[in-house]
């Protein structure tokens, strides 16, 4: 009994260990917060600009369904990267690695259609702001897509020269939840039009 | 044993700096990613900043004191907005209180302040070789950089720079007939801006960061010095506000470049309906606002922990209310994101709402409060050293006390309708933040100089210099509560078109900018003071504030990597002033327990036990890694 409470008073005195992230891992999470307050931001704006009327009601293009799907598989393909470089298999990474950045080409390219949809059923980005937010948001969300591409051609050209394996897995990491993000963030914007549109 | 190890790794590092090749000039000095050249920039771009905007303050001061003068010896500096008979251009004007607005609050007092001495200090304090990123660091000056150059241009545009107010509320920013300020000089701001807010995450990231993820051994949070505190909690603070700033500028620049109505509606020019409709302005603000309240904090709080670092320096005693001190920070940064709205009284916002932002808004007096009992407490009875750095600390409580009781009477809905945009709300926010964050950055320079450049600073001139500039700031701004009271509105070329300002105040009006013209020459001391001393200064000793924290124990000039060989592992708190039984006045946090049994309180000698663990403990040492 005496041991064990004195045990506890050792355990309660052990000085704070000063915490260690790894701080490139870190950096991409604070980075993520920016992008979630710069989302947050447009689609309070929405919401308070919604509030006041005047509001332009359409149908949300089904296009954009599909292509959330699509950034959803996407999304799976990139975990399977992630887990063929933990184990060394570098043909699956690169096959991975490769699948996930068509499927976000072909994400760009359906959004792009989505788009062309949305004019055909006359919703300009000029015109009442219900239309021009949905622009805003796609197109938003686009440009960050295009930067986690950019992420992704990094992270394939690092597999070929064999830098990403099981004991370097900072890259291919920092690619997977910048890309998982990526995905949540879009769902979050399909849902947000869908409910509040 | 350990000194054994010590040493051995000691010698490890110095083998692995030696193939460390000498640096080219440019990347040594312009694209260095070194903390401390980055925090150099900083600091002289803020000062070039400073005279710009404090210049501009004194230009449309002239006006107001004077409106009769002829101001042709302004010629040859701003050219044709004079006009032939001599005065000053009425729009120029108004680009002027722009500028200087714009120029003072993010030029000089975010990037000039925050990005100086965070830069400088976090690695220095935290005990690491450098910030986490040294590649983003540089991208964020440069970003910055970017920004100036394109605010610095639109300054000699034709139609002049942005002239709507360095809130840019739409629909005059918005549409380029509203004002020739609202043409290209409205675009190049918000491109500046927008390259601005990229500089100050890509700062602000690196900062949390290093804080989190880089302090040394032993430097827990509670043993975290204040200063590093603020920074990190402004860091915080912009990184969620700067992307609520940067949608809005984004809408707006869609409604000026594309034709959108996010913030536009039902507008006529000249009898013509604009196609713009739905949009609304005040969503504007309320964006604007999400960033424009935390940007005072982001402003004042490095201010603060640069206090409260002096204050206990210069008074020998330790702060009062360490963890008291921590806690209001935290609660001025939370507060600061609910209260907004108070810049919206006069929106015509349901007076529910209002009342409910005016209680939030009336809270932050007491966090604010503790701090300012916090610093007076510290002072008392303390063994004072007036060095200048400490006169402008003391300087900034006084300012911050005396703006932020004008916070109350503003905060008060009823009263700020009545107050709202005269010159009592430019009195209160010029010294509770504008004065006193200045005071920070120049109380910052005084006492860090010996760490920046190795040499001392002048003693005698910087007496001359805070003197001046704080008998001149008082006299401009407390009479600027009086005719504010009057209804003086602000932002206005001329009082001559209302009965009540036409015949009142001339006096009054003509001293404020005697006074700003002092205050301003008075500068030029402090400039003469910091080039004379950078170059024939005193040489610094290592510690010449004898104070106790990490900074003080590199070399006179630190150089790459900060310390040569082991960073020092820290075992107390950064306040160990004046402790009883203690040799000296002063224990640095990296003197062991073990070596004070003179002065250790009985749960400190407790803390020995400890210290072996505490020097086995993992930090990150990025020269450990591969780099």
């Amino acid at each position: 009994m005496k041991e064990e409470t004195e045990e506890i008073k050792w355990l309660e005195e052990e000085p704070e260990e000063t915490l260690s992230v790894n701080p490139k891992r870190f950096i991409l999470w604070l980075f993520i917060v920016s992008i979630l307050m710069l989302f947050a931001s447009f689609t309070s704006a929405y919401l308070v600009r919604r509030a006041e009327g005047n509001w332009l009601d359409f149908v949300m293009p089904p296009v954009f369904a599909y292509s959330t799907g699509v950034l959803i598989v996407s999304s799976i393909t990139m975990h399977w990267a992630y887990l063929a470089a933990k184990k060394d298999n570098f043909n699956a990474l690169r096959i991975a690695i490769t699948v996930t950045f068509v499927l976000g080409m072909i994400f760009l390219y359906m959004q792009f259609q989505g788009w062309v949809e949305l004019v055909k059923s006359d919703v300009y980005f000029v015109g009442n702001p219900a239309g021009s937010f949905i622009y805003v948001f796609t197109g938003m969300h686009a440009f960050h897509l295009i930067s986690g591409l950019i992420v992704l051609v990094f992270a394939l050209v690092a597999a070929f020269r064999l830098r990403i394996h099981a004991k370097s897995l900072d890259q291919i990491h920092i690619a997977t939840v910048y890309w998982h993000f990526l995905d949540i963030l879009w769902l979050y914007l399909f849902f947000f039009l869908l409910y509040f549109h | 044993m350990a000194t054994e190890s010590a040493v051995s790794t000691l010698s490890v590092h110095d083998a692995e700096h030696d193939h460390h090749e000498e640096l080219s000039f440019w990347r040594k000095y312009i694209f260095a990613e070194d903390h401390k050249t980055i925090a150099k920039q900083y600091l002289i771009s803020g000062i070039v900043w400073a005279i710009i905007g404090i210049s501009f303050s004194v230009m449309f001061r002239l006006q107001l004191g004077f409106p009769q003068m002829k101001l042709e010896f302004l010629r040859p500096i701003i050219g044709n907005w004079i006009d032939e008979s001599g005065k000053l251009d009425p729009n120029f004007y108004l680009a002027l209180v722009t500028m200087h607005g714009t120029i003072m609050v993010f030029f000089v007092l975010t990037a000039g302040l925050s990005g100086t001495f965070s830069n400088f200090l976090i690695p220095l304090q935290v005990g690491a070789r450098d910030m986490a990123s040294g590649f983003l660091n540089m991208l964020s000056y440069w970003f910055f950089f970017l920004a100036s150059m394109l605010m610095f241009v639109s300054l000699f545009l034709e139609t002049g720079p942005a002239a709507g107010g360095w809130v840019v509320y739409p629909p005059l920013s918005a549409l380029p007939q509203a004002h020739m300020g609202s043409e290209l000089g409205m675009t190049l701001w918000l491109s500046s801006m927008a390259l601005f807010i990229v500089s100050q995450l890509l700062g602000g990231i690196n900062y949390i960061t290093t804080v989190i993820n880089l302090r040394t051994r032993g430097m827990s949070f509670s043993k975290l010095p204040l200063t590093i505190w603020a920074f990190f909690l402004t860091a915080i603070l912009g990184l969620i506000s700067f992307p609520v700033l940067l949608s809005a500028a984004l809408l707006l620049i869609f409604d000026r470049s594309f034709g959108t109505s996010f913030f536009l509606s039902e507008i006529y020019i000249a009898g013509e309906a604009l196609p713009n409709v739905g949009g609304s302005p005040i969503l504007f603000q309320h964006l604007f606002w999400f960033l424009g309240h935390p940007e005072v904090y982001i402003v004042m709080l490095p201010a603060l922990g640069i206090t409260s670092e002096i204050i206990a320096t210069n008074s020998r005693k330790p702060i009062f209310g360490y963890r008291a001190m921590i806690a209001s920070m935290m609660g001025i940064a939370f507060l600061a994101f609910i209260v907004w709205a108070h810049h919206m009284f006069v929106t015509g916002m349901n007076p529910f709402l209002g009342s409910v932002f005016m209680f939030l808004t009336l809270i932050i007096a007491v966090p604010s409060a503790v701090k300012a009992f916090n610093y007076i407490t510290t002072l008392w009875r303390g063994n004072i050293r007036f060095t200048p750095a400490m006169l402008f600390s003391i300087g900034l409580v006084s300012f911050f006390i005396s703006g932020g009781v004008t916070g109350l009477i503003l905060g008060n809905s009823a009263l700020d309708i009545q107050l709202h945009d005269t010159y009592f709300v430019v009195a209160h926010f010029h010294l509770v933040m504008g004065a006193s964050s200045a005071f920070g950055l120049l109380a910052g320079v005084y006492h860090w100089f010996p760490k920046m450049f190795g040499r001392m600073m002048n003693e005698k001139l910087g007496y001359i210099h805070f003197w001046l500039t704080f008998i001149g700031i008082y006299c401009i701004f407390f009479p600027m509560h009086y005719i504010g009271i009057a209804g003086f509105p602000r932002r206005y070329y001329a009082f001559s078109a209302n009965d009540f300002t036409k015949n009142i105040f001339h006096d009054m009006n003509a001293f404020i900018s005697v006074m700003a013209i002092v205050t301003f020459s008075a500068q030029f001391l402090f400039l003469y003071n910091f080039v004379y001393s950078l170059i024939k200064g005193k040489k610094a000793t290592q510690n010449p504030w004898q104070s106790n924290t990490l900074e003080w124990t590199t070399p006179i000039v630190p150089g790459h990597g900060n310390w040569p060989g082991e960073i020092p592992a820290v075992y107390r708190w950064p306040y160990d002033y004046s402790k009883p039984g203690a040799k000296d006045d002063f224990i640095p946090q990296n003197v062991p327990y073990s070596a004070t049994p003179e002065s250790n309180l009985p749960h400190e000698n407790e803390l020995i036990s400890l210290e072996k663990a505490i020097e086995a403990q993992n930090y990150n040492d990025q020269f450990k890694q591969p780099h």
